[in-house]
């Protein structure tokens, strides 16, 4: 009996290692490999130095710093909205549908943009009819930010949606009590209280941020290169794997410093992109 | 001043909902446009529908993706259960950390690194770029999503339901069959459902491991996007919409009646 029962352990410990050492170790090991690699296959350290050239070292730099933006603007228009959604009525409900169009193919959102920004698209002509006259939207730095918070914004209120529900009611109440007003009850208790969801929620925007290249291929019109764009590019159109996998390699140490400062194995809400 | 107070919120809130809405329903309203454009809308029509249903390379694009999503969450569901049984089972604490570690790995890994890797592999493995190594890359991104699903199930079970059935003579086969696999079914469900979801709505990795041959419909959506507006895209978006929202409220309603029933069993 505890002979069977120990082939069944066996039998779901090796299935389990063997696949997460197919697509889990040996893909990371890769591309690690494949970073020593220069574009005519001769091993050298080529890619590093590329990689701390002005050119790449400008790209990370700005690719950080639209990602900061992208995480901030979703934080600043999703913690209110997480807030107000824990007083609703119906909470479970309205929040079912603040999730609900981040099933909808990201794609197709992107799609929609191409369609509103455009040139004679609704927003220029209501900028017409208010008489500031037809702009440029489309392809600019603040369309990039625009929509990749619109898409965003529901991973963002998830977690601090569930920390906010979280926390005891009395706190608040205490708070209150003992005579903090509406800010400093705000700024005391709540927020520190619901820091970990704010933190998930950075983890869960700021590294797809990072790493986002169809919108900026399609919003932004190849103006903005983050990570990920690069990365898309030398893998599928320049065709150099060894250059990718290096920004690749400094993707996933950005990724790993990110999770490090954030510090929330959890991972709570389980949202990629 | 309180009621005002409240105003406000609702303001908020409301404003919120419309720019979340809003591009989901310009691209609807479009779809039915007889201009051809996305900026005039000049008159009713269905043609883009009817154009749709009659666009074979497009049904077959859709056929794909449909296939694709439920043979991975299908075998990503099997492969996420061992991995959670293999975790729930291990006997060390440093192998279950470092298993779920591991696990952890590709939930937090972006898609660009995802795809890059796979590609990578599936080149030196020799698998050609097509069905089989989308379907590869969906079942690995799926399984990680699984096992976390799955495990809390199993960790909130207890050990003396196992005892019990073993003592009464139950074969392992039976343990699992029996007394395993229909109490931890609610996490199964929430893990397939979630793999589907992570299918269909997978661009970036497909992207990169979808050779020439082979395409799914966010592949296609992104390639036709580049070319400019076509309100085919449109219609499509309409239905796969409306397909979201039933699907998204059928989960609610069977979660919502779910949590009732166990509700009323203790």
């Amino acid at each position: 009996m505890n002979q069977t029962s120990q082939t069944a352990k066996t039998v779901y410990l090796t299935t389990y290692w063997l696949w997460i050492a197919l697509f889990v170790i040996a893909p990371l090991l890769l591309v690690v490999y494949y970073s020593f690699f220069d574009i005519e296959g001769n091993l050298s350290l080529e890619n590093y130095q590329m990689f701390f050239t002005s050119t790449y070292l400008t790209m990370t730099l700005s690719s950080f710093w639209y990602a900061f933006l992208i995480t901030f603007f979703s934080l600043l228009i999703g913690y209110p909205t997480a807030y107000l959604l824990t007083k609703t009525k119906h909470k479970q409900l309205w929040l079912l549908l603040i999730i609900l169009p981040s099933w909808i193919n990201l794609l197709l959102k992107a799609y929609a943009f191409l369609g509103i920004f455009g040139t004679y698209g609704i927003t220029n002509q209501f900028l017409e009819a208010i008489g500031i006259g037809t702009r440029q939207i489309l392809f600019t730095d603040f369309s990039f930010v625009f929509v990749s918070v619109y898409i965003f914004i529901p991973f963002m209120i998830l977690p601090i949606y569930n920390a906010i529900e979280k926390l005891p009611p009395s706190l608040v109440y205490a708070s209150r009590d003992l005579g903090a007003s509406n800010w400093t009850t705000f700024r005391r208790v709540i927020f520190p209280l619901t820091l970990d969801g704010v933190k998930s929620g950075i983890q869960i925007v700021f590294i797809p941020a990072l790493s986002l290249f169809m919108i900026t291929r399609l919003i932004a019109g190849n103006r903005v290169i983050t990570l990920g764009t690069a990365i898309e590019q030398q893998f599928l159109v320049t065709q150099n794997w060894g250059m990718g996998s290096t920004i690749a390699v400094f993707l996933i140490l950005a990724m790993v410093l990110v999770m490090v400062i954030t510090r929330d194995w959890g991972a709570k809400g389980a949202v990629r992109r | 001043m309180k009621p005002k107070k409240f105003k406000l919120a609702n303001l908020y809130l409301m404003a919120v909902f419309f720019i979340l809405y809003a591009p989901i329903l310009y691209l609807v309203v479009y779809s039915f446009n007889s201009g051809g454009t996305m900026s005039n809308f000049e008159g009713f029509t269905l043609d883009w529908y009817k154009s749709l249903f009659t666009d074979t390379r497009l049904l077959v694009i859709v056929l794909n993706t449909i296939v694709i999503a439920l043979l991975s969450a299908t075998i990503s569901t099997v492969l996420g259960v061992i991995g959670a049984l293999a975790i729930y089972t291990a006997r060390q604490r440093f192998t279950k950390t470092s298993l779920l570690s591991l696990n952890n790995v590709l939930i937090v890994s972006p898609d660009v690194i995802i795809g890059a890797s796979f590609l990578i592999l599936f080149t030196m493995l020799g698998i050609q770029l097509g069905f089989y190594s989308v379907l590869l890359a969906h079942i690995a991104f799926s399984v990680p999503i699984v096992v976390i699903l799955v495990l809390p199930k199993l960790q909130e079970m207890s050990p003396t339901l196992i005892d019990a059935s073993r003592d009464l003579g139950a074969s392992t086969w039976d343990v699992l069959t029996k007394v395993i696999l229909p109490y931890i079914t609610p996490g199964i469900f929430a893990g397939f459902f979630t793999a589907l979801t992570y299918s269909l709505d997978d661009f970036a990795v497909t992207f990169f491991v979808t050779g020439n041959g082979f395409t799914t419909l966010a592949v296609e959506v992104y390639s036709r996007a580049r070319q400019g507006i076509s309100l085919e895209i449109n219609a499509l978006s309409a239905i796969l919409f409306l397909f979201t929202l039933i699907l998204v409220l059928g989960y609610y309603v069977l979660a919502q009646r779910g949590g009732k029933a166990k509700e009323v069993r203790r």
